[in-house]
């Protein structure tokens, strides 16, 4: 190994001044796809365990059994696969779909499987009493989903829907591969750019500066949050 | 319709690149197979060393987790195969992919390895000590079966997840399962291939799937 060579090509303080404006586009990219990409996957998610919850009283079996059909496909499926589907295969029919919108539905859909999982789970936690405490009271089911079981089972699900935001983050720089302009893509082109792959342990400093302080905060919910409920 | 089922599932188009996807599907396999045990094994290092007596290595290996983990196992790939050339350590793509998922799986598995370890040794490992076993003794023949059987769940979901970010393995040129589908994809014009590609992955993960959900039923029946 050329120990002379670490410091001009991992750490060469020219290239990474130089690079920097790149790797910050590309950061707010990720920052972006990854904010979308929750928000769709928290609402879906949510709206799916309801739905799901709801069928064990009103609606037939079938649509349960779809959504249950739906998070588990989406939970087997390599993301990676799935965003190559998306992205090269669509377009066979007819359907051509830019690499941020392929990339923010992609990891949406994965993300809401998961929350769909983590949401039923409090729901089924919140005990049995309340329900027909709210209903006896003459609480619609509605009504007693949105006001008194749902708050909790959010609030339950709080740690784990912390520890699946920040993977699914991570693994947004998969869409790399299809060239969304992101982090660790602009890394590459920088990296081909100067000859020189400073961008890219740049960039991994960065990702580490991002996601290590929210690794941190997922575990400290998972260990301090919703003590005494 | 009728164009659905002729670019997605086009049987001549399936037949014409059975063997590729066939191929890579094996690479996978192999890349699957040595990358989990090897994650395993690191893990398991990682988390008894941090939890022996002599603990000096300990913030080092805090660290190096915490790392390991807040980055997204493409970007350590890249590094691995992108700029260790720099430095005159070039790694075939299998060898850096394996490399890792060992490394990205290695740090997640240790922190699993370690709650288990933790939530069965303070009574029982220091009974075992005191009966005059020694720090390893206790650890093979009583903390770690114990350990292995309470941290199931979650070594089940980690490695679903570390089998999933194999298919990363293809952006570095690796001709593994996506990477032949994609191959040929682009040689029959036809989107059948990926298709294929992904039944197989199904075949493979969704038994692993069903595994987890049948884990946190049982967890929750409170078992």
């Amino acid at each position: 190994m050329d120990f002379h060579a670490i410091g001009r090509y991992f750490f060469n303080p020219v290239v990474m001044q130089k690079a920097l404006p790149l790797l910050a586009s590309g950061l707010w990219v990720t920052v972006k796809v990854s904010f979308l990409v929750i928000v769709i996957g928290f609402v879906l998610g949510l709206i799916l365990a309801v739905i799901r919850a709801t069928n064990l009283r009103y609606v037939g079996k079938p649509i349960g059994l779809l959504i249950r059909i739906y998070v588990d496909l989406l939970r087997a499926s390599p993301y990676l696969v799935l965003l190559s589907l998306v992205y090269f295969a669509l377009p066979f029919a007819g359907i051509n779909l830019s690499t941020f919108t392929a990339t923010v539905l992609t990891f949406g859909a994965c993300l809401s499987a998961f929350t769909e999982e983590i949401f039923r789970a409090g729901i089924e936690a919140v005990d049995k009493g309340q329900w027909e405490a709210a209903r006896s009271l003459g609480l619609g089911f509605l009504q007693t989903m949105r006001a008194v079981v749902l708050p909790q089972a959010v609030r339950i699900s709080v740690p784990t829907l912390a520890n699946r935001g920040v993977a699914i983050a991570k693994a947004i720089s998969m869409a790399s591969a299809i060239a969304l302009p992101d982090l660790l893509k602009q890394a590459r082109w920088a990296q081909g750019i100067f000859a020189n792959p400073t961008p890219l342990i740049e960039a991994a400093i960065i990702y580490v500066l991002l996601f290590l302080p929210l690794l941190r905060l997922t575990l400290f919910l998972e260990k301090k949050w919703g003590k005494g409920l | 319709m009728n164009n659905i089922v002729e670019n997605f599932f086009n049987i001549d188009v399936l037949i014409r690149s059975r063997h590729l996807l066939l191929i890579g599907f094996r690479t996978t396999l192999q890349l699957i197979g040595l990358g989990v045990i090897l994650a395993m094994g690191s893990g398991l290092v990682l988390a008894v060393l941090r939890h022996a007596r002599k603990r000096f290595l300990n913030p080092f290996i805090v660290v190096y987790v915490d790392i390991v983990r807040a980055v997204p196992i493409i970007v350590t790939l890249m590094l691995i195969y992108y700029t260790l050339p720099f430095v005159g350590i070039r790694l075939p793509a299998f060898w850096a992919a394996t490399l890792a998922m060992s490394l990205n799986g290695g740090a997640y598995y240790s922190e699993i390895f370690r709650a288990g370890i933790e939530a069965i040794s303070k009574g029982q490992g220091e009974a075992a000590r005191s009966l005059g076993l020694t720090y390893l003794q206790a650890m093979r023949h009583v903390t770690l079966p114990q350990a292995l059987r309470i941290v199931l769940p979650p070594l089940t979901t980690n490695t679903l997840e570390l089998i999933k970010a194999s298919a990363v393995a293809s952006t570095v040129a690796l001709p593994d399962l996506l990477r032949q589908a994609l191959q040929s994809q682009s040689t029959t014009l036809n989107a059948t291939p990926l298709v294929g590609a992904l039944v197989l992955y199904l075949i493979l993960l969704l038994p692993l799937v069903q595994l987890v959900t049948f884990f946190e039923k049982r967890m929750k029946a409170g078992v």
